[in-house]
């Protein structure tokens, strides 16, 4: 009997019209994490005959095997921006007041730090019958919206935030998808299109296919460090007219996979762009914590905004992202996110209301882990030096494999890297032998992810192939994570080393 | 002045009024249509207006009533109930594991803590799991549902663990809705119903193909009614899917067997996939009443149906004994689904990440909850069976409170958080309502709000017959303080009706 779902909801192929007009292919590919934790786990199985599914060590994410013999003791996977899933500890304040909230009798203990008890029962009182287990409003409740707005104040140096313009979600992901549902209108004739980055991570460019929406491919330059150009913006926008009504330009600043920091300068172009060609700003800088390159700065799209003074600043659009995710604390797991909506027209923040409480509200313990983000320890309270050597250890670690690991990369024959300026990952360029184009041909897959495939088989190392995310055509990639502790990174690229040289060999 | 933190929070100038609204790129004209047609009363403007009077009391206005009471919305620990405490120690015990060391925490606890740990990434909650959520969590749901269905096998693979059900119901939605003009999706709902179907299928336009629930008969559900509502909506879509919500939400009815053998019987026929919402399998109260799951009365009608009918069964921590709303935890399971679908279905649920580990691990606790030979477990079963206790005394007080007042009609509240009783309305304060652009029992519940300080949510927010006007109030609120509610709708209901004859 013919099932009743015969194909799924209503993807359709716009993207390949967008592709095919700059010869870029696109696959209706299953999505990295997907993929990867089901080759791993594939993989993982092979590896253990004698157990239905393995699990991850608690001490990194690697599988320890038992069975088939293999050149190394175990998988280690840096294909996910997933810092406490690659060995990062969790901060000792944040888990201490998270515990507290959790089960309050921890208030009274007497092993808590005063403030942790302080913070727990202020963060309790906000919240209804004093428990994390109610609802809360549809945009977070409302202490939090005031911290994360101070937050966001203080850190653009004193330009004005409203907590009315918050919204917590479960992740920045969840916040993109439901800003996307508004500005998304397909029409019968026209397809909404969305400027969005060639590399970028996939789950985006999902929800746009999702939503029936267009991919518009902006090229960012590989040889300039991955930088965003104002004339490329301008040509993938007008490559586009007739194909999809573009209607928003997205941005990922740092950025996703490149690790690019965008200078203020270009944030001013990229604005003054979106306000000429009247396009709706999306601005996802989940990464703005970790940016320790040298001459580096975050800036943030709405303190540039502003300090580019009226009328700009009054009336272009943005949404920016944040999450609780990535940064110093990590808390992929907790599901905290939030957008700050600017300069929308208020008709519309009625419907983004109503769209943001379908989902009731963001999940509490998401929620806190913004709250916490927002307002870290200060100098003088008891939780200060250990939250410092904390996040000093973290920085150290980035840092260190901020500069090492694009060098290493960069002195491995067939692989450059373009130097790391934030955010959590590298993005380096395989030059791979034409036999080995060849060969992945026969086998049916694209050359960068057969190249994972085999890393991941023959070395045990899970890394993200650039078809995923982007690339120009005849160019191969891979994404690694760098939130990642040393020991491990240096392990990573010692395989991944081996593993090339290997490689160049076998198809030299 | 932020009043909550007592700090200045810098309020943005107002920036749009003088420069022209119709200028904005995201405009009425320009944002989603469908959109437009979204509503959600539960959170919808009698609930804004219940907030701005909370802001107003604290500003110190007078008003009639010291506080609002928010019986809007089925949140039990919003309303006084307390944590199970077994789970949050668990829970507690994930989220900072240097606690496994301190002895005021049971045995039993930490062993589960330190199960659920070894099963996270880098073992910690923060780590992202798997799309459809921790493997060794979807096996327990299965061990559940397998012992909670008499042995009926249930397969980890076919449950995916959500964000509360409501991520899943919508995700569900989704896979369903295609086709354009007469082949548009259909998919059929009670009338009354739980908001978020309906605003989901306008949202993705699917066509709402509503069925009504027989309020005379209890709020039961006629197949003679489906069979009416299913034939009209073919002449315009192509019904694909049916939603039963049981036990009911707004109506509080536990279906008969009986009747879940006739609905599957009906969806067979009719070929339609069934969305059985199940979040309050374990509210209910009434004598002769019990919960069947949708998915063992199907297996036990055997293979004619039990290998044909699909079906997909959600659940969730948000209600039932614990009530842990804000954790966001759920799940669903599918049965009998096309495995190229179950293929796009998996990649769906990859696009939003993973649900939040927290609410993963509460809800591996409430399907693996202590055992007799625990240490937790007395004290436990106590919790649980005082949470369940009280609910259903308050179901019987509210149906019998609520039927004393002349004018007001209540169902027996067999199961759920909910009454939905219907009011009889004067004429002239339907009238007075449509002066107002308002639905008289959002008059009604406005009014009332005014007068109380009490938050309902009005019937027209879940649907219901042509002329009838009810209220869904919870029967949350702690017993003392519901009891002081229901009077204070007895006094407000006679002076209404006398406002207006």
């Amino acid at each position: 009997m013919e099932n009743l779902i015969a194909s799924s909801g209503e993807a359709k192929r716009l993207n390949s019209r967008m592709a095919n007009r700059h010869s870029h292919r696109h696959q209706n590919r299953v999505a990295v994490r997907a993929h990867h934790v089901q080759t791993g786990m594939w993989l993982a199985q092979a590896l253990e005959p004698n157990r239905s599914r393995s699990v991850p060590s608690p001490h990194n994410n690697s599988w320890e095997p038992q069975g088939v013999r293999k050149p190394y003791m175990d998988v280690i996977d840096v294909s996910w921006g997933d810092p406490h899933g690659g060995g990062v500890k969790p901060l000792t304040f944040v888990r201490q007041v998270l515990a507290a909230c959790i089960y309050p009798e921890l208030v009274e203990s007497d092993k808590l730090p005063v403030d942790v008890k302080q913070r727990a029962q202020s963060l309790l009182s906000a919240c209804d019958g004093g428990s994390v287990g109610s609802y809360t409003l549809s945009g977070g409740i409302s202490y939090i919206q005031c911290s994360v707005s101070n937050f966001i104040s203080r850190r653009d140096g004193g330009v004005p935030s409203s907590p009315e313009n918050i919204f917590m979600t479960s992740g920045s992901q969840r916040s993109l998808m439901l800003v996307l549902k508004l500005l998304v209108h397909n029409q019968a004739s026209l397809p909404a299109g969305v400027l969005t980055a060639v590399p970028t991570y996939s789950s985006f460019k999902m929800m746009l296919q999702r939503l029936g929406a267009a991919v518009v491919p902006y090229y960012l330059d590989e040889e300039q460090g991955w930088a965003m150009e104002v004339e490329e913006l301008r040509r993938a926008l007008q490559a586009s007219k007739g194909v999809c009504n573009t209607v928003a330009l997205y941005v990922i600043n740092p950025g996703n996979p490149t690790g690019h920091v965008q200078s203020r300068k270009c944030i001013e172009k990229v604005i003054r762009f979106a306000a000429e060609e009247r396009l709706f700003l999306m601005a996802d800088e989940v990464y703005q914590e970790s940016v320790f390159g040298e001459g580096s700065e975050f800036v943030s799209y709405k303190k540039v905004l502003s300090e580019m003074g009226p009328p700009l600043s009054h009336t272009v659009e943005l949404a920016s992202f944040h999450s609780a995710s990535k940064g110093f604390m990590g808390e992929c797991g907790l599901r905290g996110g939030y957008v700050e909506l600017v300069n929308l027209d208020p008709a519309i923040m009625k419907y983004a209301y109503t769209i943001f409480s379908t989902d009731i509200c963001a999940p509490v313990t998401g929620q806190l882990a913004l709250e916490l983000m927002a307002n870290p320890p200060r100098p003088g309270d008891p939780s200060y030096p250990v939250y410092t050597q904390e996040t000093q250890s973290i920085r150290a670690m980035l840092v260190h494999n901020m500069n090492w690991v694009p060098e290493f990369l960069n002195n491995i024959p067939g692989i450059s890297c373009q130097p790391m300026m934030g955010g959590a990952f590298v993005f380096p360029r395989l030059y791979l032998p034409q036999a080995a184009i060849e060969k992945a041909k026969v086998v049916g897959m694209q050359p960068d992810l057969w190249y994972c495939k085999r890393l991941l088989e023959e070395a045990g190392v899970c890394v993200g192939p650039g078809c995923e995310y982007g690339q120009k055509e005849g160019t191969h990639h891979i994404r690694l994570c760098v939130m990642t502790p040393v020991e491990t990174m240096e392990e990573v690229l010692k395989r991944l080393k081996n593993f090339h040289l290997h490689f160049l060999k076998e198809f030299s | 002045m932020c009043l909550l933190h007592g700090t200045e929070c810098e309020l943005q100038k107002p920036n749009m009024t003088e420069n022209g609204l119709g200028n904005r790129v995201l405009n009425m004209d320009t944002m989603n249509p469908n959109v437009k047609r979204v509503e959600y009363a539960v959170r919808g403007p009698i609930v804004q207006r219940a907030l701005q009077i909370e802001k107003e009391l604290k500003e110190g206005v007078e008003k009639p009533f010291t506080e609002v009471i928010k019986a809007n919305i089925g949140d039990a620990h919003a309303m006084g109930q307390k944590p199970i405490t077994f789970l949050r120690q668990v829970v507690a015990l994930c989220a900072y594991p240097d606690l496994l060391e301190d002895d005021k925490f049971p045995e039993d606890a930490k062993n589960r803590a330190r199960r659920i740990l070894q099963a996270c990434g880098g073992g910690s909650i923060g780590a992202y799991s798997a799309s459809p959520g921790i493997e060794i969590i979807r096996q327990d749901v299965a061990k559940y549902i397998e012992k909670r269905d008499g042995g009926i096998p249930s397969n980890p693979d076919s449950i995916y663990l959500s964000t509360g059900a409501s991520d899943a119901i919508v995700t569900m939605l989704k896979l369903l809705t295609s086709g354009e003009g007469k082949n548009r999706t259909g998919v059929m709902i009670s009338i009354p119903q739980y908001p978020l179907y309906s605003a989901a299928l306008a949202e993705l336009a699917a066509v709402q193909i509503s069925y009504y629930l027989d309020e005379d008969k209890c709020w039961s559900l006629d197949v003679n009614e489906l069979r009416r509502a299913v034939k009209a909506a073919r002449e315009h879509c192509n019904p694909r899917a049916l939603c039963i919500i049981n036990p009911g939400n707004p109506t509080g009815q536990v279906q008969s067997r009986q009747c879940i053998e006739d609905v599957i019987r009906f969806a067979a026929e009719e070929h339609l996939f069934l969305m059985a919402d199940e979040v309050y399998q374990d509210n209910v109260y009434a004598e002769g009443c019990q919960f069947h799951s949708f998915k063992k009365v199907l297996f036990e009608m055997g293979p004619e149906y039990s290998s044909v009918v699909e079906l997909v069964s959600f659940h969730s921590t948000s209600k039932c004994f614990m009530g842990e709303c804000g954790f966001r935890g759920g799940y669903m399971e599918v049965v009998n689904m096309d495995p190229e679908v179950k293929l796009q279905l998996t990649k769906l649920v990859s696009v939003r990440l993973c649900p939040p580990i927290p609410g993963q691990a509460l809800l591996d606790l409430v399907v693996n909850p202590p055992q007799p030979d625990e240490p937790s477990y007395a004290t436990f079963i106590k919790e649980r069976t005082a949470n369940l206790d009280i609910l259903a005394e308050k179901a019987k007080m509210t149906e019998q409170v609520l039927n004393t007042v002349p004018g007001i009609h209540c169902n027996p509240v067999q199961g759920a958080m909910y009454t939905f009783p219907r009011l009889s309305l004067p004429e002239k304060a339907i009238n007075a309502a449509k002066e107002k652009g308002q639905a008289p029992d959002m008059f009604y519940c406005m009014k009332l709000l005014e007068e109380t300080g009490i938050c309902l949510v009005p019937g027209s927010g879940f649907g219901q017959r042509d002329g009838t006007y009810h209220f869904r109030m919870t029967i949350l609120p702690a017993t003392e303080k519901l009891k002081v509610v229901l009077e204070k709708i007895r006094e407000f209901h006679k002076r209404f009706t006398e406002e207006f004859s």
